[in-house]
């Protein structure tokens, strides 16, 4: 059923949706689900929402009031400008290391694996099918037992403690090479393909020109993928990175949380408002791109898990 | 592989040679970075795991050494065995939710379905470096709000970060990350089922639990697949939630809590390189495997 799936169910569910309001008018809600599902949101949002009125306190203030409210003297700005100055203001650096880290890594993570999707999926030469099938295969390699093993290799080229050593293992997404195949086989007809060879077009104008725009919401979703997995890549910097201004927030958090800890923990401690306040910084950007751009997981994790 | 290919010359319609090289070309760069980040790894940690550092004499080969070392190291087997106790409890409990919310929001029934969906699904963008230092805070016997309200109500605090909670802690925070990310698959999946299905089993009088098990279940199985898949992945390689939590609760998480966890120490506190190398080894073997057992037992459950 599913091998025989027309482009357009791989649209955006965006453009589906007046489509599903409508079939299910007949419906009515039901009050006690609802109630029960609004039950479950609360567990999700609860840890988030105590982030937030954390992150107004003072390391005071955490301990001496109740942690799911606001305190008589919130800081919420103090502790950001806080946070953002502690270590002459090594956070900046860790911020913008992971926007680059995740920027270029998702970038070109997604670019790959477009151009290998469709190599795949609209060509036939020698040896397509061992390669696939190894690509494939390694879906199932984690990436955390794969590290130390990169983290050694690099080690002995000199890659270690560079950007490139967080980076180029983040270029390579096998789950994305293979959701893009599924992908491109439907979204990129072989009539256009065809037409613009006779009109004489290069293979490399094709593909930019055209395949890369056909395959453009399967590209986002390989993009968010790796965007998130580098964003919260934490094993790899980590083992890769020992010099606190190629941070990302990740590993950065993480070594103040430990500072925190072992400064005894007391109150008398400004590092642990910091770890709080740092942690709600680092999330905002992702959970704001995440609501504007979440109809794209759908439609393509739709492809990739229906079609396994 | 691939040069000898682009010369081919067995194309016989109008740009079908030049369509046969392109190919190639394409995967190229993928397979280039694929086999120098992926597959050369793979092979130095076997090459590495065959020698030992003795401290006289340096290097020496020693074949399969490190491999009998491992398989009777009481650390790594407690290792994984903790890692596969916690895929157990944790992966069928995780799936369960994820299944249950999902089919609650494809049924229509809800209020405020979208408002869930993405609340549900909002964890998933948080890392888990913050989501492990958040919930290890929340459960902290200091300024944890459990800690506070039990305190309040003259009750003794439950001991989230004790020896017997903390794989059930664990567990906690990692469905909490990822509870919302298999939901969107399924849902994903379950939005593909076509109409006319629904409507031809209403026509047979087919209520919705009945609907629920005949139509949407068995569509979801390829879905529910690919989340087992990654949850076997994920869970086997527990590393982050423990080595976070490591600092707050440093009785009970060890340097060997996970299999993961152990590797690291014995790379980058032991220095036992080839050892470290060994257990990367190891351990991938055994993700690799219980993925295939999985797939197999699934596709052998189909076929029956």
């Amino acid at each position: 059923m599913t091998t025989t799936l027309p482009t357009a169910e791989l649209a955006p569910p965006a453009k589906r949706a007046p489509a599903t309001a409508g079939k299910r008018r007949r419906k009515r809600h039901s009050t006690p689900l609802t109630i029960a599902m609004l039950a479950v949101l609360a567990y999700f949002l609860l840890p988030l929402l105590w982030l937030l009125v954390a992150s107004t306190k003072s390391t005071q203030d955490l301990f001496n009031t109740f942690g799911l409210w606001f305190s008589h003297a919130p800081q919420l700005l103090t502790n950001i400008k806080a946070t953002f100055t502690q270590d002459d203001g090594v956070f900046v650096h860790w911020l913008l290391n992971t926007v680059m880290y995740a920027g270029v890594s998702s970038v070109g993570a997604a670019l790959l694996a477009a151009a290998g999707g469709y190599g795949f999926a609209k060509f036939r030469f020698r040896g397509d099918r061992v390669a696939f099938n190894l690509v494939v295969g390694a879906v199932m390699v984690p990436a955390t037992a794969l590290a130390i093993p990169t983290y050694l290799l690099f080690a002995k080229a000199g890659l270690v403690n560079s950007p490139w050593a967080v980076i180029l293992p983040s270029l390579v997404n096998p789950f994305g090479l293979y959701l893009m195949r599924v992908y491109a086989e439907d979204a990129v007809p072989d009539s256009i393909l065809e037409a613009a060879r006779i009109d004489g077009a290069g293979e490399a104008r094709i593909f930019f020109r055209i395949v890369l725009r056909l395959l453009g919401p399967g590209l986002v979703t390989v993009l968010l993928f790796t965007l998130v997995a580098t964003w919260n890549n934490y094993f790899l910097p980590l083992i890769m990175l020992n010099n606190p201004n190629l941070y990302p927030v990740t590993v950065g958090l993480s070594s103040w949380a430990a500072r925190a800890q072992n400064g005894g923990a007391g109150s008398s401690s400004d590092m642990l408002a910091l770890v709080v306040t740092g942690s709600l910084i680092s999330i905002v950007p992702l959970v704001v791109a995440f609501l504007m751009l979440q109809r794209y997981w759908q439609s393509g994790l739709a492809s990739g898990g229906v079609k396994q | 592989m691939t040069a000898t290919t682009a010369a081919s010359p067995k194309g016989r319609r109008g740009g079908a040679r030049r369509r046969r090289s392109a190919g190639p070309l394409f995967v190229a760069p993928f397979m280039a970075l694929f086999l120098l980040l992926f597959l050369a790894p793979l092979g130095y940690a076997a090459y590495l795991s065959l020698f030992q550092e003795r401290l006289i004499g340096g290097t020496a080969f020693v074949g399969l050494d490190n491999y009998v070392r491992a398989l009777d190291d009481p650390q790594l087997i407690h290792g994984v065995v903790r890692v596969a106790l916690f895929f157990v409890i944790q992966v069928p409990l995780m799936l369960l939710l994820a299944l249950l919310f999902a089919l609650a929001l494809d049924s229509g029934l809800l209020r405020f379905a979208k408002v869930i969906r993405l609340g549900i699904f909002v964890p998933y963008a948080v890392p888990s470096v913050v989501a492990a230092l958040m919930w290890g805070y929340l459960y902290g016997p200091d300024f944890g709000p459990f800690a506070q309200l039990s305190h309040d109500l003259q009750l003794p605090a439950p001991a989230f970060l004790s020896d017997g909670w903390m794989l059930g802690s664990l567990s906690n925070i990692v469905t909490w990350e990822f509870v919302g990310y298999n939901m969107i698959i399924l849902y994903a999946a379950l939005r593909t089922i076509p109409e006319e299905l629904y409507e031809a089993a209403a026509m047979d009088g087919a209520g919705a639990w009945r609907i629920a098990w005949s139509i949407k279940l068995p569509a979801l199985r390829p879905a529910l697949m690919l989340t087992l898949l990654f949850s076997v992945i994920g869970s086997f390689q527990l590393f982050n939630e423990p080595k976070l939590l490591m600092s707050i609760a440093p009785d009970v998480i060890s340097s060997s809590y996970t299999a993961n966890l152990y590797a690291y120490t014995l790379a980058f506190t032991g220095q036992q390189v080839n050892y470290a190398a060994t257990v990367s080894f190891l351990l991938g073997l055994v993700i690799v495997i219980v993925s295939y057992a999985v797939l197999l037992t699934a596709n052998r459950r189909r076929t029956s």
